[in-house]
Order: C-alpha cells, then sequence, then structure tokens
C-alpha cells in the first residue's frame, strides 16, 4: 500500500477532488439564492447546445464503431493481400495526433476553398464556386471520426487478431459469407473491448474543446466552448460547474459499463 | 490453361479496380488533410478562387525557427514540461504499477477505481477547478501547475502499461532471486525493473508525447502566461495566419508519427489492448 499511496494521493488531489469541487460549485446557492439557480441558468441558456453536443458525440461513436468494425473485419478477413497491407499502413497514421492538429488540417481542409473541395471541382463532381465549407456540425464530427476510428480499429483488430481462426475457417468452408462471419462469429467475442473503445471515445469527444473551437465556435456549439467561455468572458464558476456536471451524466451510463468492466478485469488478472 | 486464368483474370478485373478505389480513398481521406498542412506552410500568398498557393517560399519557416521566435520558445518550453512529466510520472507509476502486478492487496476495487475514475468522465470541468485551486496556489501559469495537470493526464495511463509489464515478468526468477539472500530492493533493481524495462520504456513515451500533445489542461492552468506549442498552434490559427499554426502543426506531427511507425515494437497488441481497459 505504502508503494501505491504517491499515486493514489496524485489522482485524488488533482482529480477527484476538483470534481466533487465542480459538483458543489453547481450547486452553489447563486443570486436567487435556490441550488438549482446555476442549473437553471444553464438550461435557459445552453440547452440547445446540451442536444447538439450529445447528438454530435453519439453519432460520432457510432460512426467510430462502424468504421472500426470494417477496418478490423477487412483486416482480419479480406481476401486481397495487398489490399489487407495498404489498409493495415494506412488506418493508422491519424492515431496519435493530437486533436488539436486534426482540427487544424481540417480547418483548411474542409473549408468552402479547401482541398476537399477543390479535388471534388477538378475531378468535376461540384462547382467550387457554388459550394459550401463543411465547417460546421459535420466538421467537428469528420475530425472527431478521423482521429478516434483509427484508435478504437487497432483495439478491435488487437482481438480479433489474438481469436481462435479455426472458426473462421469452418464458418468459411460452411459457405457463409464474410459479411455474415464479421457480424455473427467475430463481432460476439470482440464486443467488450469494442465497447471500451467507444466508451473512452465518447468521453474523450465529451472533453475536446479545440476541435469545436477551431472548426465551429459560434452557435449552435458544444459544451466544452461554452464552459471555457463562461470562465473567460464572465468568470461565471457556477454556470460551468453546472454544465460540468450535466457533461458528467451525459458520460454516466458509458462510464457505469466501463468502471464495471476495468474493475472485473482488474480483479481477474 | 492459360485461357483459362486469363478470363478468370479478366472476371476478377472490376472487383481489383473497385479495392484500388476504395484504398486511394482511404489514402486521400488521410493524407488529404495532412497535405494540407504542407502546402500552407508554404504558402505565402494564397487567394480564392487559387487552387494553389500563388507563391510558395520558406519565409515563414524561417521566422518560424529563428532563434528568438516565439515558436523555438514554445519548443523548450513544451519538451521541458514533458520531460519533468515523463519523470515525476515514472516516479510516481512505477512503484504503483509494481503493487499492482504483484502485492495482494485489499480494497483493491477501490484502487482500481481512484485509477480508472480519470479516464471515465470528461475532464474539462475539473481542469477548470484545477485551475482555480492553483490561482490561490500561485501555480497558475507556472511550468510547475502544467506538469502538474499532465502528470495526472499521463499517470493513469502510465500505471496500466507499468502494471501489465511487472505481470508479465517471470515471478520464480524474483523468488530465485530472493533465494540467492538479494534484499527486496536488490530484486527489484536488479531482476523486475532490467526484465520490466521495455514497458517502463513505452510507458515513458506515452506520457511524453500526451505531455507534448495536451490542449485543455494547458489553456485553463498555463495561458496566457506559459505558452506550449498546441496553444501557439491555437493561437496562430485564431488570429487567422494559417502558415504559423501549420508549421506548428506539422512540428508536433513528427514525434506522433514516428510513435505510430514504432509503436507495435514496444507493446505488442494484446498489451495495447489491455491497456485502459
Amino acid at each position: 500500500m505504502a508503494l501505491l499511496t504517491p499515486a493514489l494521493a496524485t489522482v485524488l488531489a488533482l482529480f477527484i477532488y476538483p470534481m466533487l469541487r465542480s459538483v458543489a460549485g453547481a450547486f452553489a446557492e447563486g443570486d436567487r439564492g435556490d441550488a438549482y439557480a446555476h442549473f437553471g441558468k444553464a438550461i435557459e441558456l445552453y440547452s440547445g447546445d446540451m442536444v447538439f453536443t450529445l447528438l454530435i458525440v453519439s453519432g460520432s461513436t457510432l460512426a467510430i464503431g462502424a468504421l472500426a468494425l470494417t477496418i478490423a473485419g477487412y483486416l482480419t478477413l479480406g481476401n486481397t493481400p495487398w489490399a489487407v497491407a495498404a489498409l493495415r499502413w494506412l488506418y493508422r497514421w491519424p492515431l496519435f495526433i493530437p486533436f488539436v492538429v486534426a482540427a487544424q488540417c481540417m480547418r483548411t481542409f474542409l473549408a468552402k476553398n479547401g482541398i476537399l473541395n477543390n479535388t471534388l471541382d477538378t475531378v468535376g463532381l461540384i462547382d467550387v464556386a457554388n459550394a459550401s465549407g463543411l465547417l460546421d456540425w459535420r466538421g467537428i464530427v469528420i475530425a472527431f471520426v478521423w482521429k478516434q476510428a483509427p484508435f478504437a480499429a487497432l483495439l478491435v483488430a488487437g482481438a480479433m487478431a489474438s481469436l481462435d481462426r479455426s472458426m473462421i475457417d469452418a464458418a468459411r468452408n460452411l459457405g457463409a459469407s464474410r459479411f455474415r462471419i464479421l457480424y455473427d462469429i467475430l463481432l460476439p467475442q470482440v464486443r467488450p473491448t469494442l465497447v471500451v473503445a467507444l466508451v473512452l471515445s465518447f468521453v474523450t469527444m465529451m472533453s475536446v474543446l479545440s476541435v469545436p473551437l477551431m472548426i465551429s465556435g459560434h452557435s449552435p456549439t458544444m459544451l466544452t466552448v461554452d464552459m471555457a467561455f463562461r470562465i473567460n468572458s464572465y468568470g461565471d464558476y457556477g454556470t460551468a460547474n453546472a454544465l460540468g456536471v450535466i457533461s458528467y451524466l451525459f458520460t454516466a451510463v458509458a462510464a457505469w459499463a466501463y468502471l464495471r468492466h476495468g474493475i472485473r478485469e482488474g480483479s481477474a488478472r | 490453361m492459360n485461357a483459362l486464368s486469363g478470363s478468370r483474370g479478366l472476371a476478377r478485373l472490376p472487383r481489383t479496380l473497385g479495392v484500388a478505389l476504395a484504398v486511394g480513398a482511404l489514402a486521400f481521406a488521410i493524407f488529404g488533410p495532412l497535405s494540407n498542412l504542407l502546402l500552407w506552410s508554404f504558402a505565402e500568398q494564397w487567394y480564392f478562387p487559387q487552387k494553389l498557393p500563388g507563391q510558395w517560399g520558406f519565409k515563414w519557416w524561417e521566422r518560424v525557427f529563428r532563434p528568438t521566435g516565439d515558436a523555438m520558445e514554445s519548443l523548450w518550453t513544451s519538451v521541458t514540461i514533458a520531460l519533468v512529466t515523463v519523470g515525476t510520472c515514472l516516479a510516481l507509476a512505477i512503484p504503483a504499477g509494481y503493487a499492482l502486478a504483484r502485492r495482494p492487496m485489499r480494497w483493491r476495487a477501490l484502487v482500481m477505481l481512484a485509477f480508472l475514475l480519470p479516464q471515465a468522465f470528461p475532464n474539462l470541468p475539473v481542469y477548470i477547478n484545477v485551475a482555480q485551486v492553483f490561482y490561490s496556489l500561485g501555480l497558475n501559469g507556472t511550468m510547475a501547475g502544467v506538469v502538474l495537470v499532465h502528470t495526472l493526464h499521463g499517470l493513469v495511463l502510465a500505471v496500466w502499461i507499468t502494471s501489465a509489464a511487472f505481470g508479465a515478468v517471470d515471478r520464480d526468477l524474483e523468488l530465485a532471486a530472493r533465494n540467492l539472500g538479494a534484499s527486496p530492493l536488490r530484486v527489484f533493481m536488479t531482476v523486475s525493473l532490467p526484465l520490466a524495462a521495455p514497458g517502463v520504456l513505452a510507458s515513458a513515451i506515452f506520457v511524453f508525447l500526451e505531455s507534448l500533445d495536451e490542449f485543455t489542461g494547458s489553456f485553463f492552468v498555463g495561458a496566457p502566461d506559459l505558452t506550449t506549442l498546441p496553444l501557439l498552434l491555437f493561437n496562430a490559427s485564431a488570429g487567422g495566419n494559417y502558415q504559423i499554426a501549420s508549421i506548428t502543426a506539422l512540428i508536433l506531427l513528427v514525434p506522433s508519427v514516428l510513435f505510430m511507425l514504432v509503436v507495435e515494437r514496444f507493446l505488442r497488441a494484446d498489451v495495447l489492448a489491455r491497456v485502459g481497459t
């Protein structure tokens, strides 16, 4: 226990205490004298952004899951060796690229006159003079998926690689299509890994400030931008903390699943 | 025989083309946004509706890498913070990881809960409160303050990676050394630690990278007194200077891509799959 104390004390002082402090700050009495004043103000001003945030993060999580399964599935079941090799080399590039860099990439890539529109114009698919950029909710989703899908794919592909291949070969010999093998045989076995990857992605995206700030900081925007705005413009910690507690609530279900899984794994170790 | 395989190859052609097209589209989706940074970093003039910069040059690179430039100062700030963070994190994570892997303990679930919590909830509202506390302690805008925030950020992963590394060390070797009369500390220093070194090194690199890339915590605790590279990138981009922003982004890209290329040499997929689970 003595070996653990310094690390535990660090987590306690720098995470658990400030987290409890944010909850206490959210319920502190406002000028109206009731404990829910900050929540009232947060909901009044930012209920639209709450829905916006939840939709963006849930939608991105679903897209990340679908892409990760597709990538990992093709790496495991693909019939074209050169395409499998190319995919394995390609998909990991965004893995450790920081969000702030991804945001800068997308800010110029997805702009009205960015490379994406210019390329589509050159190919002849759109006319760039009449096209619009994607720097709104779509840009945020694209940046999130671009950055997080490789991470989820890496974890899921790792889990698939450690599975027993005899079952896959048996199903193949019986004539099952690759889609069925992916859905009926691989997915149930890698589900815990996929869930962990998606929960971590969900929580991460709920906390990223740079991407919404740099891609679409105007209204409607994400709760992280609103919290930073309350602090930097008004020094309004009450409303910011209320928004923080609401974002804890959004992740509560995901957090519960993750903690239960983590503690069970750790105890079995 | 030849004719047969020839016609089969021909029948496969549309499929092969389809696969090639999909791989090409993926390559564009990944390298398109990245190539953008390169174009912007060399663009001296780029006006709508030009598809490529009208004038190219090294003007901005020269400005960024001037020894007195903001970027060099930010680079040193970031690297110093990252190195101190690695030291602090390892000093905390090596004993903790060893204890989690080896020692039987009561309250194990509660200990694990504490180490898992920072990954399970969004940390931006936490950073806001850390910044408020640090402000009253005079730690806001100081290196020490930012190092503390980055240490927490890296600690969770560092504990898991080192714990997995110590867990993989053969226990009989430690017992044999004990039987030959070595003290527990000596066993740890001469047997367990060297054998777990690759995992410890991996977690050091990981923490370094996390610290170098960290934005949100530095934004609340460090700015505006301390400008790390991600904050410099953000400020340049917010100010509309896409050249400086792109060059800073490219500097941050180098360690990320290097780590991506070698990550599997340090961490096997099965260890990687256990990280953060």
